[in-house]
């Protein structure tokens, strides 16, 4: 065991002396430097910048309203109550209605589910037939798509709500499906296309030697060969719908209102005596599903970003 | 793969059909809205839209509105710091993040989970730190520091500053994933490079990375840039546009005259503003990307 250890010791001496003697190296890595000390300390500043505002809405969230008063906002609670929690969930007014954040949650999931499966569908699609089933034009509709991801959407809010209307289902969980679909069409088609340009062209090219169509290639060797593409546009979809406020305020009614709508008329309303640590509550209460997504994907959701946004 | 064969339409009939929404989308929704928005904007229509064409009336009165004028302001004010902050920080942190440091993991995860919350949350959070009664500037005072005062979100001198706060809260982290993407992106040889011939580092990252990354750097500038434009959820969430009209924006102005005011062509005119607006960022950048491809 000595013996192993001896070799090592002799390189480190050898390489101190070549050090003494001017010879240039790689320098060895000291754990405590001044360079470390100031890329850590600036690293942990910043991070305390970032953390500091769930660290003081979980904190707010579980205080009663007379500690809140008293105190500290960054302070842990002296006595935890999860009765916040309880009021937001299930108490929390909204106009007339008064059973809580639990109606936006309900709502949230009735608009995300269906949206992330119909948009993800169409948009993988798309993609496919961009890539393998080019057809005249079908370059032209995706330059089109792309350019109108960058509109503001204010500018087509209205002539969504006429459409919504002439399909009659404006003001419904529907028409909001359909008005996700749509604007997320342009960055999964985006994903997708990249995506499916990177799968070797032999394959669909034997597929389609072997008889397989359209959809047969599509379903039974795109799709299994693009489940890490599909978890990231889920990512994406999950977020991004659940995040969304423009839209369920425009295209829905009070009933339907999601998570974010209902969350800011609660914490927003003028009436009554501003309850801080059910709002707080509240707030959390909206970010748990994003939040959730976010720390179980942990490096998916980064490519997802990042591949929808760099690649162009 | 070619080949003529008659009835050049029903040639890859299926993937046609398949695409079917992406043209529908294409064509109908973003040209055809697009169009349809802009065209009304020249009309008087009130509750209902008509086409009753009044030429730039409605714009002309968007522009002698005291409220648009001061969203206008203010998106600009705020869209430069922001893209300003956004952007050097991002990328400062990204080179940070860049110098083989240890729990990589852990610094991006805390970085970034603000970017996984919506505006709506973020503006709320922020309104309760910078809550003069209870936040900051309440802890400031209890500590003895009686002179502090941090009231951003009531002033509206500084109202900007509590939205550029809570903006930078949420975006700076996905910026710097984009430009750590960048810097890994070059080619670990340019250092060696730079190493031997002893130049040092941040004349490195100033004169060799930067150019080097252009690319990257004017991606995210458009990315931030079209989000800047959209600003709306954040504003609505954290002070509702005011104390007064100090923090209104022009999104907030289009909704309210489309949806609230019943004034539909007035909030047509104020969109189709904010179409321009982000033209006038998108033409420069297909430009130099599309322009910059046909020379290889």
């Amino acid at each position: 065991m000595s013996d192993t250890a001896l070799p090592g010791s002799a390189a480190g001496v050898s390489s101190a002396s070549a050090e003494m003697t001017g010879a240039r190296g790689a320098k060895p890595q000291r754990r405590i430097s001044p360079r470390n000390i100031m890329i850590y300390g600036t690293l942990f500043v910043v991070c305390v910048y970032y953390a500091l505002p769930l660290w003081v809405m979980i904190m707010t969230s579980l205080k009663g309203m007379p500690e809140v008063r008293l105190g500290n906002i960054f302070a842990p609670p002296m006595e935890v109550t999860f009765q916040p929690w309880v009021k937001a969930w299930a108490e929390a007014c909204t106009g007339l209605n008064c059973d809580g954040l639990s109606r936006g949650f309900w709502n949230s999931a009735r608009i995300t589910i269906p949206s992330v499966v119909v948009s993800i569908l169409i948009a993988s699609i798309n993609g496919y037939a961009l890539i393998n089933w080019k057809f005249k034009g079908s370059d032209i509709f995706f330059t089109i798509l792309i350019f109108g991801s960058f509109i503001p959407y204010q500018v087509m809010l209205y002539p969504m709500v006429i459409l919504l209307r002439e399909l009659g289902i404006y003001g419904t969980l529907q028409g909001l499906v359909l008005v996700h679909s749509i604007f997320g069409m342009p960055i999964l088609t985006l994903l997708f296309r990249n995506y499916f340009s990177s799968l070797p062209e032999e394959l669909f090219k034997a597929a389609r030697v072997d008889g397989a169509g359209f959809w047969r290639i599509y379903f039974q060797i795109m799709l299994p060969m693009s489940i890490p593409i599909f978890v990231v546009a889920i990512i994406l979809q999950v977020t991004g719908i659940w995040n969304d406020f423009l839209f369920g305020v425009v295209f829905t009614k009070p009933e339907l209102y999601p998570m974010t709508v209902q969350l800011n008329n609660i914490v927003n309303s003028v009436q009554g005596v501003k309850e801080y640590n059910v709002n707080m509550a509240a707030t959390v209460l909206t970010g748990l599903v994003p939040l959730f997504v976010y720390f179980v994907s942990g490096r998916l959701f980064v490519r997802g970003i990042a591949a929808g946004a760099v690649k162009g | 793969m070619a080949g003529f064969q008659p009835g050049r339409l029903f040639r890859n009939i299926n993937a046609k059909i398949a695409a079917i929404p992406m043209v529908f989308t294409a064509l109908v929704v973003f040209v055809g809205g697009t169009l349809w928005t802009v065209v009304y904007s020249f009309t008087d229509s009130k509750l209902l839209p008509r086409l009753n064409f009044v030429g730039f009336e409605q714009y002309e009165r968007l522009w002698s509105t005291s409220r648009w004028l001061v969203s206008i302001q203010n998106l600009m004010l705020y869209g430069v710091f922001s893209l300003v902050f956004t952007i050097t920080i991002g990328f400062l942190l990204a080179v940070l993040m860049d110098q083989k440091i240890r729990f990589e993991d852990a610094f991006r995860t805390v970085m970034l989970y603000p970017f996984a919350l919506s505006f709506i949350v973020t503006g709320l959070v922020w309104q309760w730190v910078l809550n003069p009664q209870f936040g900051i500037e309440h802890i400031a005072r209890s500590l003895g520091m009686d002179w502090f005062s941090f009231d951003p979100l009531n002033n509206p001198q500084t109202v900007l500053f509590g939205l550029l706060i809570a903006g930078l809260w949420q975006g700076t982290g996905f910026v710097m994933c984009l430009m750590l993407a960048g810097l890994r992106g070059i080619d670990e040889e340019i250092w060696k490079a730079a190493r031997v011939d002893g130049i040092p580092r941040w004349k490195v990252y100033v004169f060799i990375i930067i150019p080097m990354m252009r690319a990257v750097f004017i991606t995210t500038l458009v990315i931030v840039a079209s989000g800047i434009i959209r600003l709306y959820d954040l504003v609505v969430a954290q002070t509702s546009g005011g104390p007064g009209n100090a923090s209104q924006v022009p999104a907030m102005y289009v909704y309210d005259y489309m949806f609230q005011a019943q004034n539909l062509a007035q909030g047509f005119a104020a969109s189709s503003m904010m179409l321009l607006s982000v033209l006038i960022v998108l033409i420069p950048w297909a430009y130099l990307e599309f322009g910059g491809k046909k020379r290889v």
